[in-house]
């Protein structure tokens, strides 16, 4: 099994806040990540997929592929975007880094024919980042 | 949905690997620079991996308010601009950074309770760094 990593970079702003908390449990709770103006990230992206390698082509999967599916399905939606307001996930998640990352995973794992989507990395800042691997 | 959530911090500290099971040619052998009488430094870089479900209302492993209060707490006011050898849990065991990732890895499993702790990793210089997953099995 080899596993096989494509990193992107996107652009995007979002805030924290849930309608189930009153205003100030959100101000409490979610700090200045609650300013509905927003604030910005640049993201880090890291798709790792897995697979055995092509005999033929010594390939795990056709990258220009993966690469098509990450900017088709994921950066086009999100790049330069205001998180809350222009994806539909984020319309009644919150875009915290968790719940990106889980977002990230379903649109690429249906996409994906060549290769098993293993992990979905974002980083919010160089010093923050979530995993997700799939798991219910 | 579960999920991995890894935060970064850095401290800075210094130490001197030396056992006194070994004689001084054996310690100068194995160690080389790092048997240095006097120690030396590292900026060292800190990842604490938590893992837990998603909150459907937060959307969040753990507040991260928790995590670093808790870090600060029980990691770095310990450790940052100390001298790891004069610490009392490295009085007798080696401050290398493998027992200094163990050592933060238990400190932490005992004293942050808001997510479950897989993974510490340690940077001790850019070439260099150490995992611990305690009981978790292997990093992924």
């Amino acid at each position: 099994m080899v596993y096989l990593t494509r990193k992107a970079e996107f652009s995007a702003s979002h805030y924290y806040h849930s309608p189930e908390f009153s205003a100030e449990e959100n101000r409490r709770i979610f700090g200045k990540c609650n300013n509905p103006n927003g604030h910005g990230h640049n993201y880090t992206l890291e798709v790792t997929v897995k697979g055995e390698v092509d005999p033929r082509s010594g390939f795990v999967v056709d990258l220009k592929q993966l690469k098509e599916i990450m900017h088709r399905e994921v950066l086009d939606a999100m790049d330069h975007r205001f998180l809350n307001k222009e994806v539909p996930e984020f319309m009644t998640k919150i875009p915290t880094t968790e719940n990106i990352a889980i977002a990230v995973w379903q649109r690429l794992q249906p996409k994906l024919n060549q290769a098993q989507l293993h992990r979905v990395r974002v980083y919010e800042t160089p010093d923050l980042f979530v995993d997700f691997y799939g798991e219910a | 949905m579960r999920a991995h959530l890894t935060r970064r911090y850095r401290f800075s500290a210094s130490h001197r690997l030396h056992s006194p099971e070994m004689s001084d040619a054996e310690n100068v052998t194995t160690y080389g620079k790092c048997n240095n009488p006097h120690g030396h430094g590292h900026n060292y870089a800190l990842e604490v991996t938590v893992s837990g479900p998603v909150d459907a209302t937060t959307g969040m492993v753990c507040n991260l308010v928790d995590l670093d209060a808790c870090v600060e707490r029980e990691v770095l006011c310990r450790y940052h601009l100390e001298n790891l050898n004069t610490r009392k849990e490295f009085a007798v065991t080696v401050p290398t950074t493998e027992n200094l990732c163990i050592e933060i890895f238990e400190i932490l499993q005992r004293s942050f309770s808001h997510a479950h702790l897989e993974r510490v990793r340690l940077e001790e210089t850019m070439m260099n760094s150490f995992e611990y997953t305690g009981d978790n099995g292997p990093p992924w």
